[in-house]
């Protein structure tokens, strides 16, 4: 079975570092893969090449087997596919929340505002935010933000879902409405790539897990192998360090 | 009342009285010691003459109707130019290279040159052409010389603001498949025109100010007006007349730029 997001070789420099040193990565359809390793490791970065926010020096990037890293490729067509959620949320303040979701399915889809406003509010409303709709992002708390900055991204009906570290700028008592939100996903068959600080959550909910480490995948595999039978001393000095 | 509030309450007298006490002092100073300069019943005569003030405010107010049209008609324009050049020179893709240039140029030339020359070059230069009527109007071409001088301040003012919308708000629009151009419309260009309103308030007064400047090219607005009485009178009164006009104006926009600039400082904190 082909994989639904292939990585081959993926390489990114920013100057002289090598930010992503070679990466290889498949993930199928449905699966969660977690992303791990210390800030700088090359997590996010990796992401935004994903998205085509970054352009990368070498590899390449399949999507069903198409390649979306040639350069010169319409990036538009690509983003329209893969949803990506920020640590940072960046809502659009000056738009309320259900605004902030249909802007894109109207820009890029063409869809007319009648149109996309039913499917839109299902989506609030699954996510436990049909009271929040027309909020402006500063009336919202910051679990809220996020969650809508899910829901926007789902409006465009995307066949994968990239999170950067989506829970690292909230209060503790919020990661858990947005990690649960995750587990809907997950239990609708969304494709999803996660880099996280939450090893519980990835621990207990993702197919496979990649340690990375100086721009490269050092180890990875089911949850299960690397959290209890790590095989590389980083990856178990990191997990000590993680986990106490 | 706690021991805290006594304390702050004697505090507040204790800095009124003070305050009140040295405006006194400062009024008093003024009113004993200007009359006292040689020259003060001159002055008097020839700036603060009442009869010649209540003769010639009319007329005043009648020429401010011109600057108020002049203002009226460079503002839109301004808005609209302003904001042309600033995305030209934000532009990225290389096809747009040459408006790059020419706003870059376009900035530099017309924020480098005194606003009363580029009003002179212009309002007397165009005309020379001998162009047919209207299109030799000083009103025209003084307008335009206004219009192209404070398009370049305030194209800079939108630009400083497209840079203060932190960029992560692009890669968000982006990755949502949005283009370049969508990305400036709907997400970019409504932060930043709104981070910039108190800025550009300001340059509204001065423009309200430097229509003004029409007068040396022949438009028979307030100054020009003050002029023609003062020469008829052979007082200065009419001048102090407009200067009053003006502060009517421009004292209370003023104090709305400042409560713009106030409010919005409060919503960054």
């Amino acid at each position: 079975m082909t994989a639904k997001l292939s990585l081959r070789n993926v390489t990114k420099y920013f100057g002289d570092t090598a930010v992503c040193n070679g990466i290889d990565l498949d993930v199928h359809d449905g699966e969660l893969v977690c992303l791990i390793g210390a800030s700088g490791g090359g997590k996010s970065t990796l992401l935004r090449c994903i998205n085509l926010l970054e352009p990368i020096e070498d590899g390449e990037i399949l999507l069903d087997g198409q390649d979306i890293s040639t350069p010169g490729i319409d990036p538009q067509s690509v983003r329209a596919r893969i949803g990506m959620v920020f640590q940072s949320y960046n809502l659009f303040p000056h738009m309320t929340a259900l605004d902030n979701a249909m802007l894109a399915p109207k820009r890029v889809l063409g869809k007319s505002k009648q149109a996309i406003q039913p499917e839109v509010e299902h989506l609030f409303d699954a996510f436990g935010l049909a009271d929040r709709m027309h909020q402006y992002p500063d009336q919202l708390s910051g679990g809220q933000q996020q969650r809508v900055a899910i829901v926007r991204a789902l409006a465009m009906q995307p066949e994968v879902m990239l999170f950067d570290e989506i829970t690292s700028a909230l209060d503790p008592q919020l990661v858990g409405e947005v990690l649960d939100v995750l587990l809907t996903l997950k239990s609708r068959g969304m494709t999803m790539v996660l880099a996280t600080h939450e090893m519980g959550f990835a621990r207990q909910a993702a197919d496979k897990v990649c340690f990375l480490q100086g721009g490269k995948i050092l180890e990875e595999g089911p949850p299960k192998a690397i959290f209890e039978h790590p095989q590389e001393p980083a990856t178990r000095a990191f997990l000590a360090r993680a986990l106490k | 009342m706690t021991r805290r509030q006594m304390y702050e309450r004697h505090q507040r007298r204790k800095s009124t009285l003070i305050a009140t006490v040295s405006t006194v002092v400062a009024m008093l100073c003024l009113y004993v010691f200007v009359p006292m300069t040689p020259g003060w019943d001159k002055v008097q005569k020839s700036f603060f003459n009442w009869e010649v003030l209540q003769k010639t405010l009319p007329k005043l107010l009648d020429a401010f109707v011109v600057n108020i049209m002049i203002f009226a008609w460079s503002a839109p324009a301004i808005a609209v130019l302003g904001l042309l050049i600033a995305l030209a020179r934000n532009a990225k893709s290389p096809a747009m290279f040459p408006l790059r240039v020419f706003g870059a140029t376009f900035t530099d030339v017309f924020r480098g040159v005194p606003v009363v020359l580029t009003v002179y070059l212009i309002g007397f230069g165009i005309p020379g052409l001998g162009l047919p009527r209207p299109w030799n109007s000083p009103y025209l071409w003084g307008s335009v010389a206004l219009i192209l001088t404070y398009a370049a301040y305030v194209a800079e003012i939108f630009r400083s603001g497209i840079d203060s919308v932190h960029h992560s708000q692009r890669a968000a629009a982006l990755s949502l498949g949005l283009s370049e151009g969508q990305v400036m419309r709907d997400v970019i260009l409504p932060q930043a025109i709104r981070n910039v309103v108190p800025s550009q308030m300001n340059m509204l007064i001065a423009l309200q100010k430097d229509v003004s400047l029409l007068s040396f090219i022949g438009p028979v607005e307030i100054f020009r007006q003050a002029g023609v009485f003062k020469s008829l009178l052979a007082n200065f009164t009419p001048y102090v007349g407009a200067a009053i006009i003006f502060l009517v104006i421009t004292i209370p926009a003023t104090r709305y730029a400042d409560y713009l600039m106030a409010r919005q400082m409060r919503e960054r904190r």
